[in-house]
């Protein structure tokens, strides 16, 4: 299928100079990211509610909006994750209407970072390269792994040596090559950003990420199309790039703008951890200024980029949109684990505590009225970080396989069951 | 005394494809001068009209990205090595 109608070019987010569809995501002038650009007035004459919903349900069902030129090579199953409505939360938070976007459960990989590489190597394919890598937290190296294997491509992944071990052996399992930095995120990226362009790979956070960021927009177009097609009044999401955020209210503009929902007032807001709050920071400072933070130390480890290189733009769509950002501590953040799993059965990792303990503090300090829609964004599964709340849990006790020692447990122990 | 700079990829169509560049200079912005005197167009990729490093630019001195330190004032010297790289996402 044709779909280079509707992808019409690469363009830098700074000074607007275009660039044609190659493996490039710099400009070469003021080195501004590049972005992908479509022919809006195509897409709204070609799609409608009526043709998405007759597609198969995945990310794929809104592929208009996506930089390929071709059917799509990877990730046929990933996306269209549950919408949960959280009433249980919402009693606990005093809200009315408050819903769940639960990418911990997505295909293959149980995070968002399926999306941006199910886009990233669709397109790495079209442009025949055969060895994909990125710089990772652990998330996006699970993803470029497993999504490489499905389909035979190559693939190296660079990481902190200090990662969680689950998120390293979800990535050594599918038989790629993974190299651990002795250094932080910061340090790895800029590594593979000194590697990218040397080998002819296609690093899908480097070169390929003009494509690669496209692909968390459809998180946003999903979460239109689940609320009944309308647009929630809040959104919260977690930060580590900004990428994400900047991302989702991209999709909720052009969702507005093609037609697809009616223009009504949205709002997003960020949430960081406070050992690696760049972005909040600045938003509390009221400056546009991203000011680094040369150590993140959090056990939000896929959160913890100290130089977040869409920060500048987060902090414009919440203003923009009339959002603010908040950040919690390695307390609060297991404790909004703990109360996501207790009241929705819903296990998120370390991102999605920070994003459930930030939208707390922006309820109860009334930015987010209590009476409208709001949906937060949970972008990984909990077993990934695992080690972060392990030491907080009660160990099962042991008895012995006898009726007796078990009302004796009851007794002591359960009586609240 | 020259120091070693690392060019990134998208810049290297200024420097004759040149990954590494030796120029003199005691400062991050003597460097960035000095780099536009051998290599024209240079700067202006990296500086900005008020002759401040571009937000998406990140400059390095060994490990060190240059906000940590002391910005374009930063000082060099024989035995470092200075790298441009662009910021980049990810996560």
């Amino acid at each position: 299928m044709d779909k280079s109608q509707f992808f019409s070019h690469l363009q830098c987010r700074e000074c607007g100079r275009r660039y044609t569809k190659e493996a490039i995501h710099v400009c070469e002038f003021d080195f501004g990211p590049l972005e992908a650009a479509y022919d809006y007035e195509a897409i709204s004459s070609a799609l409608t509610r009526e043709k998405i919903l007759s597609r198969p349900k995945s990310m794929w069902r809104y592929h208009e909006f996506l930089p390929i030129e071709s059917d799509p090579a990877v990730g046929l199953y990933t996306g269209f994750t549950p919408l949960i409505r959280a009433r249980r939360l919402g009693e606990k938070l005093g809200v009315k209407e408050i819903y769940l976007k639960n990418d911990a459960f997505n295909h293959p990989t149980l995070s968002f970072k399926d999306r941006v590489v199910s886009v990233a190597l669709s397109r790495a394919k079209e442009l025949g390269i055969d060895t994909v890598a990125c710089a990772s937290t652990g998330n996006l190296a699970n993803a470029v792994a497993a999504h490489a294997a499905s389909v035979g491509l190559k693939s190296v992944v660079l990481i902190p040596s200090n990662l969680e071990p689950s998120k390293v052996l979800n990535s050594l399992v599918y038989g790629t090559k993974v190299v651990a930095i002795d250094g932080g995120y910061d340090q790895v990226n800029r590594l593979c950003s000194e590697i990218a362009g040397k080998y002819g790979w296609g690093f899908v956070n480097v070169n390929l990420r003009p494509y690669y960021a496209e692909g968390s927009k459809t998180m946003g177009f999903e979460i239109i199309e689940q609320l009944g097609w309308r647009l929630p009044r809040h959104t919260v999401v977690c930060m580590a790039s900004g990428a994400l955020l900047t991302k989702i209210r991209k999709s909720y503009k052009e969702f507005s703008e093609t037609g697809l929902v009616s223009r009504d007032d949205y709002t997003v807001h960020g949430a960081q951890a406070s050992g690696c709050s760049p972005i909040t920071t600045a938003i509390k400072n009221n400056t546009e200024v991203v000011r680094p933070v040369a150590r993140p130390q959090t056990i939000a480890k896929s959160l913890a980029i100290g130089t977040p290189a869409d920060g500048y733009y987060a902090i414009r769509a919440m203003k923009e949109t009339g959002g603010t950002a908040e950040d919690c501590t390695d307390a609060e953040i297991i404790d909004a684990i703990q109360l996501l799993a207790e009241t929705e059965g819903v296990f998120a990792e370390t991102a999605g505590g920070v994003t459930l303990a930030c939208a707390k503090k922006l309820i109860e300090s009334g930015r987010i009225p209590r009476d409208e829609s709001i949906v937060l964004c949970i972008t990984g599964y909990g077993l990934k970080t695992q080690e972060a709340i392990v030491d907080h849990m009660n160990q099962p006790p042991v008895i012995r396989p006898a009726l007796r020692d078990f009302e004796a447990l009851l007794d002591e122990q359960f009586q609240t069951l | 005394m020259t120091i070693p700079v690392r060019i990134p990829t998208p810049l290297r169509k200024l420097t004759d494809n040149q990954e590494i560049v030796q120029v003199e200079g005691g400062t991050v912005r003597e460097i960035i001068d000095h780099l536009e005197l051998t290599y024209p167009g240079l700067k202006e990729r990296i500086c900005d009209e008020q002759d401040n490093i571009r937000r998406f630019v990140n400059v390095f001195v060994n490990d060190e990205d240059v906000r940590f330190l002391q910005d374009a004032e930063t000082p060099v010297k024989v035995g470092d090595e200075v790298s441009i790289v662009p910021a980049i996402a990810g996560g």
